[in-house]
């Protein structure tokens, strides 16, 4: 079989595997793979601006929490439905996304710079929304929850199982789009870009221009999952949505699982909900259930995973597997640290 | 509002400033030398804040004393974590570099969390109450003696930095990695007393914080943030630039307490943050890059 032929049989067996899901797992379970499935959405989104185009984010907690309140803010006042509320969602974080890229690669600021920046507003952000009265400031804002046993699509109220094909849906839709956009002329540009910005200036790519598109499609897909966690938690606080410690869990799964890559950020999500329950789950049977004890667990395991598989865990596995998957991971590492690409150009 | 009360805020702003930017001259120096940003600073600040602590709840050491063991300490463990962690990784991209010091913060929070609890601890010497009258003017005598000790080591740092020759030879491989290997300096040897000599700035900033403000495990990331945006207001790698950067930092987050919220207290950090990035990317004493 030839590497396609083995990705494509590979997909089949997931695509089935997980529409089936439902039918078979309890409702923890299904609860633990929406969860999965959640940051390998967002993950595949924070992707498209890392692992493309080579743009550290480290605020992505930004564009969910903005759609997040825009969506719930409007279902909350005036009663219009998420699918109508999205599109405000997305128009916000889209302008959001290209105001930060704007004046980001405007004034010649990236690498770690531009990492700090995007958390810069994010925390700006939500220090601000605690100050808004309207959206319920620091107290929260909370949707009613209806009877969960009837299915309404429309307003994104009903059953775990309905939650769960959203999300799958919007995973699948996801993992397409961003198959496509990497064999686009996009792709390819963002690809020349993350290898070697001023080669790719010097072919005469407007580096500014693939930049700031790689940041409005990274934060329209992320607006989706903003509106799909207002709806699926029913309550909105900034110090949880917009907070630091948001942006990092959506970036951890595609680093894990490899960056740049189409199956990381969805392997990664996976092995890190998984790993995070299992040590729950292995603490609980020891008896040793201090609070703490489960990340420092999590910290050694992600620094062992970094250190021995720098490339993420997909790269070394496809490899295995026999994918033929060449890891297109970003090699911005520099041959001298006195060599410094990071800031500035003004 | 009465104008004693708005200088009083500010000079405790301004003194607070000083134990920031000491605390961010660490992070400059590392990052100005190593050019990895450590994200695990906050969490290196909180593990010496609950040195203090400890130090003083089973010796009664006074934190002022407690900073040279502590300082030592640290400056061996910054140096372990340079040499043993990081080096391995001065090649890698940045993200990799963030993931490595993002999972040591990691395990530092949480490891607090296990060894001390969730609650506030902090430190009670008699000299905290205490304050000199000048006039209309009061000076608290704990936040005095903080940010005299903050002016002493940094000045120590920077006679280091400029008249020994280890300072010089750290500054030769800050200047040019691949010069500084041709003349025949061992590059890894000195990031790695680069990185313990910023812990030790981190140590002595935590020892002086504990006589200021209580600490919780999950006070480290906020001190991260703040470290950040210090450095990056000041020039990152510049070391007049770190302490001006705390000053302004310390100054506006009392003032913005004052006259709107304490909430809103890091929110304007983060607004001159993001000016400063956009206007002058390189800091106030950055060097233009």
């Amino acid at each position: 079989m030839s590497a396609t032929r083995r990705v494509g049989v590979l997909l089949a067996l997931l695509a089935l595997a997980l529409l089936a899901l439902p039918y078979v797992a309890s409702s923890y379970v299904l609860s633990v793979a929406t969860l999965i499935l959640f940051f390998a959405f967002t993950g595949q989104a924070w992707n498209v601006m890392m692992g493309f185009a080579g743009q550290l984010s480290l605020g992505h907690s930004l564009y969910v929490g903005l759609a997040a309140y825009a969506s719930a803010g409007l279902f909350f006042h005036y009663g219009v439905g998420p699918w109508a509320g999205l599109w405000l969602g997305m128009l916000i974080c889209v302008a959001a996304g290209a105001a930060i890229g704007f004046l980001a690669f405007r004034f010649g600021i990236s690498g770690v710079y531009f990492a700090l920046l995007t958390i810069a507003f994010a925390e700006f952000t939500r220090i601000g929304f605690d100050h808004i009265a309207w959206l319920g400031g620091p107290g929260g804002l909370f949707i009613r929850v209806e009877q969960r046993d009837s299915i309404d699509l429309l307003n994104l109220r009903g059953t775990p199982e309905m939650f769960y094909y959203v999300m799958l849906a919007f995973v699948a839709g996801a993992f397409a789009l961003c198959a496509g956009l990497l064999r686009s002329r996009a792709g390819y540009y963002w690809q020349a870009i993350r290898e070697n910005e001023e080669a790719a200036q010097a072919l005469g790519i407007n580096t500014f221009r693939w930049k700031m598109l790689a940041v409005m499609i990274s934060a329209a897909m992320t607006s989706l999952a903003g509106v799909f966690f207002a709806f699926y938690y029913n309550n909105l606080f900034p110090e949880q949505i917009f907070h630091i410690s948001r942006s990092i869990e959506i970036i951890l799964g595609p680093i894990i699982g490899g960056i740049g890559t189409l199956f990381g950020p969805i392997l990664g999500a996976a092995l890190l909900t998984i790993l995070a329950d299992g040590i729950t789950e292995l603490l609980a049977a020891l008896g040793w259930e201090f609070p703490g004890v489960k990340q420092v667990f999590y910290g050694v395991v992600l620094l062992t995973v970094i250190m021995f598989l720098p490339h993420g865990v997909w790269p070394a596995l496809a490899r295995r597997l026999g994918l033929g998957h060449k890891a297109p991971e970003p090699t911005q590492g520099r041959a001298a640290p006195s060599d410094d690409a990071s800031s500035g150009k003004s | 509002m009465s104008w004693d009360l708005v200088v009083n805020v500010s000079i405790a702003g301004v003194l607070t400033g000083l134990v920031y930017g000491l605390m961010a001259l660490g992070l400059s120096v590392i990052f100005g030398v190593v050019r990895v940003v450590n994200f695990a600073h906050g969490e290196m600040m909180t593990i010496a804040m609950y040195a203090a602590v400890v130090l003083f709840a089973t010796f009664r050491l006074d934190p002022f004393l407690a900073v040279l063991p502590v300082a030592a300490a640290f400056f061996v463990l910054g140096y372990a974590l340079q040499s043993g962690l990081i080096n391995p990784f001065i090649t890698r991209p940045e993200h990799s570099q963030f993931m490595l010091l993002l999972a040591v913060a990691i395990i530092m929070v949480n490891g607090l969390l296990v060894a001390f609890g969730p609650g506030a601890r902090n430190v009670i010497v008699d000299y905290q109450l205490e304050s000199w009258a000048l006039g209309p003017l009061l000076f608290d005598k704990a936040r005095a003696y903080a940010a005299g000790m903050a002016i002493a080591t940094s000045a120590l740092l920077f006679a280091f930095f400029r008249f020994t020759l280890t300072g010089k030879a750290i500054r030769a491989c800050a200047d040019n990695y691949l010069g500084a290997k041709v003349v025949g300096l061992n590059v890894k040897r000195y990031y790695a007393l680069t990185f313990g000599l910023g812990s030790a700035c981190v140590a002595v900033a935590g020892c002086m914080m504990i006589l200021l403000v209580d600490v919780t495990p999950t006070l480290g990331p906020a001190y991260t943030l703040l470290a950040f945006v210090i450095v990056i207001v000041g020039g990152l790698g510049s070391m007049g630039g770190a302490l001006l950067g705390g000053v302004l930092i310390g100054l506006s987050e009392a003032l913005a307490g004052l006259f709107i919220t304490p909430s809103a207290k890091s929110m304007f950090s983060f607004a001159l943050l993001i000016l400063v990035l956009l206007f002058r990317p390189q800091g106030l004493l950055g060097r233009k890059i």
